[in-house]
């Protein structure tokens, strides 16, 4: 239960783990692009505001790099991607979050 | 027009200067009360480290407030904190339109729930659960 950072971004991050539904996508591509189905997490968990001051929830939208994950990797619906963005946009601002590692 | 407003004020305060967090809070809420505006919450919310450096300080408090007002307050609220050399650095929120948003959605799911039951157990009888929406519709 431990809330490790790694975990949770396992989690709620890239869905890249070698287990799972993987099946290539039309016959082309090489077998590299894979197929899931992916839903979005505040979309489950019936989530209507993301506070920017929650760093331990955004934390698992920002990748090393600090960059906010992408939509397509971590497949949220375009309002909470929308939502999400603007709350780490914001605790950046206020440096709970970095603007760039590395 | 008359309706109130809420925001959420964040501000960091030097870590040198630990000791002078509750007057300094004390006197931003002063401020806001003495603009008429209403301080619903004062929460420090402890001293972490900074995402990045900002004026050369590692780490700093950071305190919330939670005021409601007219947007008047704001503004002089926002001109000492940057006066203000003991803030490194502010922000402000407008959080009542989210919230009454988020109010709207929570209502209108309780709705839904109230209704869905009966419709979900007759989908669920036949067709898999992907295909029960599309069919529904």
């Amino acid at each position: 239960m431990s809330t490790n950072y790694e975990d949770r971004q396992r989690g709620g991050g890239y869905d890249s783990d070698d287990d799972g539904d993987r099946r290539p996508m039309g016959g082309r591509g090489g077998g590299r692009r894979m197929h899931r189905r992916r839903v979005c997490r505040f979309c489950i968990d019936k989530v209507d505001l993301i506070d920017f001051k929650d760093v331990r929830l955004l934390q698992n939208y920002l990748p090393e790099r600090g960059k906010i994950l992408p939509r397509r990797i971590s497949g949220n619906c375009a309002t909470h991607q929308r939502m999400l963005a603007e709350a780490i946009k914001r605790a950046r601002n206020i440096a709970l979050l970095p603007y760039t590692t590395d | 027009m008359d309706t109130k407003r809420q925001y959420e004020v964040v501000f960091i305060v030097d870590p040198t200067a630990d000791e002078e967090v509750p007057k300094l809070t004390e006197s931003f809420s002063q401020i806001i009360t003495d603009q008429g505006g209403v301080v619903t919450k004062a929460e420090t919310m402890g001293k972490r480290q900074l995402a990045y450096e900002i004026l050369h300080h590692k780490d700093g408090t950071f305190v919330l407030l939670e005021v409601e007002g007219s947007g008047r307050e704001i503004a002089e609220l926002e001109r000492r904190m940057r006066v203000n050399d003991r803030v490194l650095r502010y922000i402000t929120v407008r959080v009542d339109e989210d919230r009454r948003r988020a109010e709207k959605l929570k209502a209108r799911r309780a709705r839904k729930a109230a209704k869905r039951p009966t419709q979900g157990s007759h989908a669920r009888r036949g067709a898999p659960m992907e295909f029960a929406d599309a069919n529904s519709e």
